[in-house]
């Protein structure tokens, strides 16, 4: 398979903070929306738009892309300045977020955007659709090449329907399917632990027969290894368990729960006063921008 | 009255010729195993008894065993669809759409999918099983959905052909079939058209009363051996039967008002959101006319023989002959 240089790994490094800024620009311009997912998700994103995923953001249709499914659709704010910025649609457009008339609308939808695969929101329902993409795809060509990827956040692991998925995908041995969870700790009403814990999560996934893998969800080279090994499983479905921080970027949000399902001007009031929470985002996150390798 | 040459010869007969719903939507779904590759099919372990076993043993290899997991069949479909993949997902109606609602409306309609949704076992006429399987709610939940077409046949032939056409259709819909077997209303030259409304029946123009009735699914054959009687009773009773609850096609039942004195609309269902509800919707605001609605009135079923609970719940050839007779008391 492929290999990630140093390079590279720069380049993605420098590329996910600016989706980073563009992502509390467009949740500042929206006044809602959600800020630590779609911060901690970005170094994944990242690489599966900029590195991982066949693509072409000039032919968003073009049939023999690999799909990529987002089932916890509320980080879609990443979503958007990700395809915004690999070229999908113009970045200015981000600052139109959740607003009317907008193809940015609050939770993805489809028919709006395109190069959009699927509708999401309501958590729990995207890794079966793209069980389904992958059941579809091998029936049409059982040597495929195109692979699945399934993008799930840790709490919506807690909807029934996930299991039910697990089940059938395990059964199927989709192994064009590859699934990654974003483990950042966190749900709206706080610690998935106190919530409904999870843990033992990687022995859950292994007992539903799929290939699981742990990585640092903000290290490339890791992340890339374990796509790439995901990649060239056989028989199995792959998981990956990303271990993200909350808000990863901008350090006076990280690991904050209550910055689940806020926007910067209405999260938790720290040391930041609400009203500078969007400036010293961006500040930090411009901060971290200079202090990037350059190559 | 004249009975429509779409008629089924032996269904005003002592003796009319059954069989379930469902059996057609198996030869249907066989069919188009044959005709259209694109076709696949997915069901949660009710594949005898909802006839998709008849696909599944021909094409294994297009057919999804998803176990007793309705939300998952629902947004694999999705996905399947996604990858122009046209999907039948097959359970009884009580569980889909009656389990995975939200997944249905979410990844389905809003999503734009041509996932086709086959609600067996619909209905008060599923019987013995009671209440928590009797699904009186399916169209109301369906028919609500922006982009979701609802369709009902009145028999096994119709379910057929319904079967294909739905395939054919570039959207999301939801069938509902029944369980028992019920008198064949339609013969093989009765054309079957999404959003088209048939009159079945048309009244004894002598009479002076004129009853108009409304009915779809396979209470359509109690609907029309009910108006016979009434026209020979004195009530010149016609019969629309509305095989698409959703698109109604309104311009047939606008006309079928103007021609009636009142309607009677005839659903195994809740009375609250089904045919009689999107009857009256239309009707409200086109031509305003009065409705006697005939269907589950705000209960909750319970166990019986399926005549019995017909019956019992206002929906058998006796029960309209009363509504009727009552109307013009």
């Amino acid at each position: 398979m492929g290999y990630l240089s140093n390079h590279e790994e720069h380049a993605l490094m420098r590329t996910a903070n600016e989706i980073r800024q563009s992502i509390i620009e467009s949740l500042i311009a929206a006044g809602s929306g959600h800020t630590a997912g779609p911060l901690d998700m970005a170094d994944v994103f990242t690489l599966l738009f900029f590195k991982v995923a066949k693509l072409d953001p000039q032919n968003p249709f073009w049939a023999e892309r690999d799909r990529i499914v987002l089932s916890n659709g509320h980080i879609c704010p990443l979503l958007y300045a990700t395809m915004a910025h690999r070229g999908f649609f113009p970045k200015e457009e981000l600052l139109t977020l959740r607003k009317f008339g907008t193809r940015l609308q609050g939770h993805p939808h489809r028919g709006a955007l395109p190069g959009l695969e699927t509708t999401s929101g309501p958590l729990g329902s995207g890794l079966s659709q793209a069980i389904g993409m992958a059941i579809a795809d091998r029936m049409d060509n059982p040597f495929t090449s195109k692979f699945i990827y399934a993008l799930l956040s840790d709490g919506e692991l807690q909807e029934g329907n996930t299991w039910e998925a697990l089940m059938l995908a395990g059964k199927e041995k989709l192994h064009n399917l590859i699934a990654i969870v974003d483990r950042n700790g966190i749900q709206i009403d706080g610690f998935t632990k106190d919530v409904m814990p999870l843990e033992p999560l990687a022995e859950k996934f292994a007992a539903f027969n799929w290939d699981v893998q742990e990585v640092d969800g903000h290290n490339f080279h890791a992340l890339y290894d374990a796509i790439t090994k995901a990649q060239s499983v056989f028989g199995q479905p792959s998981i990956i368990i990303a271990h993200t921080i909350p808000s990863r970027g901008v350090d006076v949000f990280e690991r904050d729960f209550r910055w689940h399902g806020n926007p910067p001007g209405k999260g938790p009031e720290t040391s930041v006063p609400k009203d500078k929470q969007g400036e010293v985002a961006l500040r930090k996150l411009r901060t971290l921008n200079d202090m990037l390798p350059l190559d | 009255m004249t009975p429509s040459n779409y008629l089924h010869p032996d269904l005003l007969t002592e003796k009319p010729l059954m069989r379930p719903t469902r059996d057609g939507f198996g030869e249907g779904l066989h069919d188009l195993g044959e005709q259209n590759p694109q076709v696949v099919a997915l069901c949660a372990d009710l594949t005898e008894s909802t006839r998709m076993q008849a696909f599944a043993e021909a094409y294994p290899h297009r057919f999804v065993q998803v176990g007793v997991a309705e939300q998952n069949m629902a947004t694999v479909a999705s996905g399947m669809a996604a990858m122009g993949k046209i999907p039948f997902i097959a359970s009884y109606a009580m569980f889909s759409p009656g389990r995975n609602w939200e997944q249905i409306r979410t990844t389905i309609a809003y999503n734009d999918r041509p996932v086709k949704i086959i609600g067996a076992h619909a209905g008060i006429s599923v019987g013995p099983d009671g209440a928590t399987h009797q699904a009186i709610e399916d169209i109301a939940l369906m028919r609500v959905m922006p982009n979701m077409v609802v369709v009902a046949p009145c028999d096994a032939i119709e379910a057929r052909k319904a079967t294909l056409a739905i395939a054919a259709y570039k959207g999301p819909v939801y069938m509902r079939l029944g369980r028992e077997k019920t008198p064949l209303v339609t013969n093989d030259d009765t054309p079957f058209v999404i959003g088209k409304a048939m009159t079945l029946l048309t009244r004894d123009t002598a009479h002076t009363k004129k009853l108009g009735i409304i009915a779809t699914g396979t209470v359509v054959a109690n609907a029309v051996r009910a108006a016979r009687t009434l026209n020979v009773a004195g009530i010149g009773a016609s019969v629309l039967h509305v095989a698409t609850i959703k698109p109604l096609d309104e311009d047939a039942v606008r006309a079928f008002a103007e021609e009636h004195d009142a309607l009677i609309t005839v659903e195994e269902h809740q009375i609250a959101g089904g045919l009689g509800s999107a009857v009256a919707e239309y009707l409200a605001a086109a031509r305003p006319t009065r409705i006697v609605f005939l269907g589950v009135h705000d209960t909750f079923g319970q166990s019986g023989e399926p005549d019995e609970l017909l019956e019992h719940y206002g929906m058998s050839e006796k029960a309209i002959i009363a509504a009727a007779q009552k109307l013009f008391a």
